[in-house]
């Protein structure tokens, strides 16, 4: 357990000394960029640990993302918080939303819960304009983000949003990664592969679920309040149905239950557009036909991965390199799909131990 | 041979005379100074600029025309001779009227492209998430695609400049037309739950007095279903409706009053009653209900306003020259309203960079703007000073006949304020250059 928790921090500390370095070389945008695919990343890794690890799905965290960007908003408007307090907050107050909503999310399965968390994905943002005087309304809440001073008048703001949104997202996957090799982990893929023999090992069936419910809006609020100190400002425009549409596509094009499968789920939605638009107008098309070509690159890059990687481009990855590394390294943030999860669990072997994950919901509700 | 040689003279001498005017052409474009690269996105010989536009998503049907239109007049610019000689280059970012696009697009032609000013960038809600970071980055912010009274607010925004009719002004213009036709009859409104439909509210209740108002219903554009506002206004025994909101839901309002035999005299803001919008989403509507619906004759007497010249008015300089352009470069898209705002407002911009100078760093660019511009397209004019940063100041009211809006009495200009009157404008505006330069 300490062994994993080592390893788990040595790599999130690689990664945040790669991290800084490319924010030192890059330019103001892809700074910007790197502060952009960190709120991603974060969003995503919760969804995926619900639909990978706990089975269930949602179309509703991105309504938990808006419940944390207005919970941090309001802390950093009104008791001028800094990040550093405003981020854990938001997350917390997003956890008990998800809290709420996960115990009714427990009772549900399948396109029943994908329906009770769509009307959540629509209806909460558009909370904001009923009561325009706190939330303010369809302009939002505009914040005002600086750099601290000691770094210098000419540091680009960017570089400090990179730096404190990559810091909050490796803390919080360094938290996951954790969360996934532990018996919580396990106990959520035993109610996943078979949720009536992990109820006869004696797990609680319900109280897992909502809680890979409450893991997942904590990480969406995080997500929240990342693209409030980002974007700096927080509306409603920002968390439309298609904001949750694409956390869900990033998860499932990254590797589903995979915390390294989140990393490739955002870099997709950050980086594809905005190659695609460059590519689309530097061609000279006519304007209507560019506009939509990002749209179009997305659907094919879903489709080709679908079609050639259907565990995602982690499970691609890990199919095309899996032989050239060490077992133990791609072990370090990915369930071991391998081993049947209830025995891991401690329980009775599962009896059909090698189906897909989801086909059982997809049962439950013929 | 003593013919044909004094021929030759002629054209040796014509030919010399050519070129001494190119050459003079050449020196006076290029003036006493030469061309350099005096701000970001300016070099010897292209000025860029940027925009964050809905190209996709709910509000690119229709405003999605607006950069193209814009473009096309720049490229006219460009084929005559450009700004001093420079050649415009606009890149217009999609967003998909998503201020968390917005916020990244924005940054990106800022950050990575450096564009010179940000320019016609579109919509309230969307513009509002940038506006902070254009101002802090020194960006110049120039003709907000929206008339939302927040862009005017010079101390705190130096940088960025409303350019259409604001809401309230429009309210203002249209409630006393209001007042003064409808004296005595119910008058109902009908509002987008938002900035705009707010603003409009504001400006209309200057005018109208409270008493006559006997229904205030407003809408979210999320939600189609507007039966129940529509019975409310009908219960209420509204005579005349007054609205403010997007072409969408002036159908839906119109086709609603239609199924409950309500058929109040209609009062729209300039932003929902482009005729060829309306009307085709009229009969779009209509065909999804199942039933067949005359555009035209559903449009026919909406009373309404404009800020630029009406498309009907092919006799008027401004239509016919933004009618050429759009012709030559813009051909695919309808020439409507849309169209009209985006060529509009790229003439302004022109006219801004012809007076920022040859060599402009950014700062030039605000200061010649805030200096004051001349009309140019607008029928009304700018308020563009030290301490006003608004932008257009009236507008006519009009009333759609036979698919095309027709002006009705003269142009009116008033103030944001509440006691400020609402007057005919005194002066005439100036027909377009024949160059179609300004």
């Amino acid at each position: 357990m300490t062994m994993t928790l080592l390893r788990h921090l040595a790599a999130a500390i690689v990664a945040g000394a790669v991290i800084w370095a490319a924010s030192v070389q890059l330019n103001a945008f892809r700074d910007f960029q790197i502060a952009e695919i960190a709120v991603y990343v974060v969003a995503i890794a919760g969804l995926s640990v619900l639909i990978g690890l706990s089975g269930q799905i949602s179309l509703g965290n991105g309504a938990f993302m808006a419940v944390g960007a207005y919970a941090a908003a309001l802390l950093m408007l009104h008791l001028n918080w800094p990040a550093w307090a405003v981020f854990p907050a938001s997350a917390a107050i997003a956890a008990v939303a998800g809290g709420v909503v996960g115990v009714a999310a427990a009772r549900l399965s399948g396109p029943y819960l994908a329906g009770a968390t769509l009307l959540l994905a629509v209806a909460l943002p558009s909370l904001a304009n009923q009561f325009p005087g706190v939330f303010g309304g369809d302009q939002g809440l505009s914040l005002t983000v600086t750099a601290p001073a000691r770094l210098g008048a000419t540091f680009p703001v960017t570089r400090w949003q990179a730096w404190v949104c990559s810091a909050a997202a490796l803390i919080a996957l360094v938290i996951l990664a954790n969360l996934t090799r532990s018996r919580v982990g396990r106990n959520w893929r035993a109610i996943r592969d078979d949720p009536v023999a992990a109820a006869l090992t004696g797990l609680n069936v319900a109280r897992l679920r909502v809680l890979a419910f409450v893991v997942s809006a904590t990480c969406a609020g995080l997500a929240g309040a990342m693209l409030a100190f980002t974007t700096t400002l927080v509306s409603p425009g920002s968390f439309t149905l298609s904001l949750s549409i694409a956390l869900l596509t990033g998860a499932v094009l990254g590797g589903l239950g995979t915390l390294a499968g989140a990393l490739w789920g955002a870099l997709v939605i950050v980086l594809v557009p905005t190659y695609v638009t460059d590519v689309a107008t530097s061609h000279g098309l006519s304007s209507g036909v560019a506009a939509n070509i990002p749209i179009a690159a997305y659907g094919v890059v879903l489709v080709v991965v679908m079609l050639l990687f259907p565990d995602g481009i982690q499970g691609g990855l890990r199919r095309i390199a899996g032989p050239l590394i060490p077992a133990n390294l791609t072990r370090l943030t990915e369930p071991d799909r391998h081993r049947p999860a209830s025995e891991q669990a401690g329980g009775l072997p599962s009896p059909d131990r090698h189906r897909p994950v989801g086909e059982h919901q997809e049962e439950g509700t013929k | 041979m003593n013919r044909s040689h004094r021929t030759r003279t002629l054209a040796v001498a014509a030919v010399v005379a050519a070129a001494l005017v190119a050459a003079g052409c050449g020196s006076s474009s290029s003036g006493g100074s030469a061309l350099a690269a005096s701000a970001p996105g300016i070099t010897k010989t292209q000025i860029l600029i940027g925009s964050h536009q809905p190209l996709t998503g709910p509000a690119a049907p229709g405003y999605s025309e607006i950069a193209p239109a814009s473009n096309a007049y720049f490229q006219y610019v460009n084929a005559h001779g450009g700004i001093y000689g420079r050649k415009i280059k606009y890149t217009y970012l999609d967003d998909a009227y998503d201020p968390s696009k917005t916020a990244s697009v924005v940054r990106q032609l800022v950050l990575q492209d450096s564009v010179y000013s940000i320019f016609d960038g579109l919509g309230t809600p969307t513009h509002l998430a940038v506006v902070k970071y254009l101002n802090s980055a020194k960006v110049p912010d120039v003709f907000v695609a929206s008339g939302c009274d927040c862009w005017n607010n010079p101390t705190t925004y130096p940088e960025t400049f409303g350019w259409q009719l604001d809401y309230i002004r429009e309210g203002k213009i249209l409630g006393q037309y209001v007042k003064q036709h409808f004296a005595g009859k119910k008058i109902g409104l009908f509002f987008q739950d938002d900035e705009f439909g707010m603003d409009g509210v504001k400006g209309l209740s200057y005018e109208i007095p409270a008493s006559q108002i006997v229904s205030k219903q407003s809408y979210v554009p999320t939600n189609v279903n507007i039966g129940p506002q529509v019975a409310a206004l009908k219960a209420a025994g509204a005579q005349v409706v007054v609205s403010f909101a997007i072409p969408a839901f002036n159908a839906l309002l119109k086709l609603a009053s239609l199924k409950l035999s309500f058929s109040p005299t209609l009062v729209a803001s300039n932003v929902g009653t482009d005729p060829i919008t309306l009307g085709g989403l009229l009969q779009a509507f209509a065909k999804q209900a199942g039933a067949t619906v005359n555009g035209n004759a559903l449009t026919q007497g909406i009373i309404t306003d404009g800020y630029l010249p009406t498309l009907g008015d092919t006799g008027n300089s401004w239509i016919a020259l933004f009618k050429k352009v759009h012709d030559q470069y813009d051909a695919k898209a309808p020439f409507d309203g849309n169209v009209l705002y985006g060529e509009a407002v790229a003439y302004t911009f022109v006219q801004a960079m012809l007076k920022a100078g040859k060599n402009p760093t950014r700062a030039d660019l605000t200061k010649a703007i805030s200096g004051g511009l001349p009309q140019g397209p607008a029928v009304a004019p700018y308020d563009y000073s030290a301490t006003d940063h608004g932008g257009m100041t009236g507008a006519f009211i009009g009333v759609i006949k036979n698919g095309v809006i027709v002006q009705q009495g003269p142009v009116l200009t008033t103030d944001t304020t509440p006691t400020g009157a609402v007057s005919p404008y005194s002066g005439t505006q100036a027909p377009a250059p024949s160059s179609g330069m300004p």
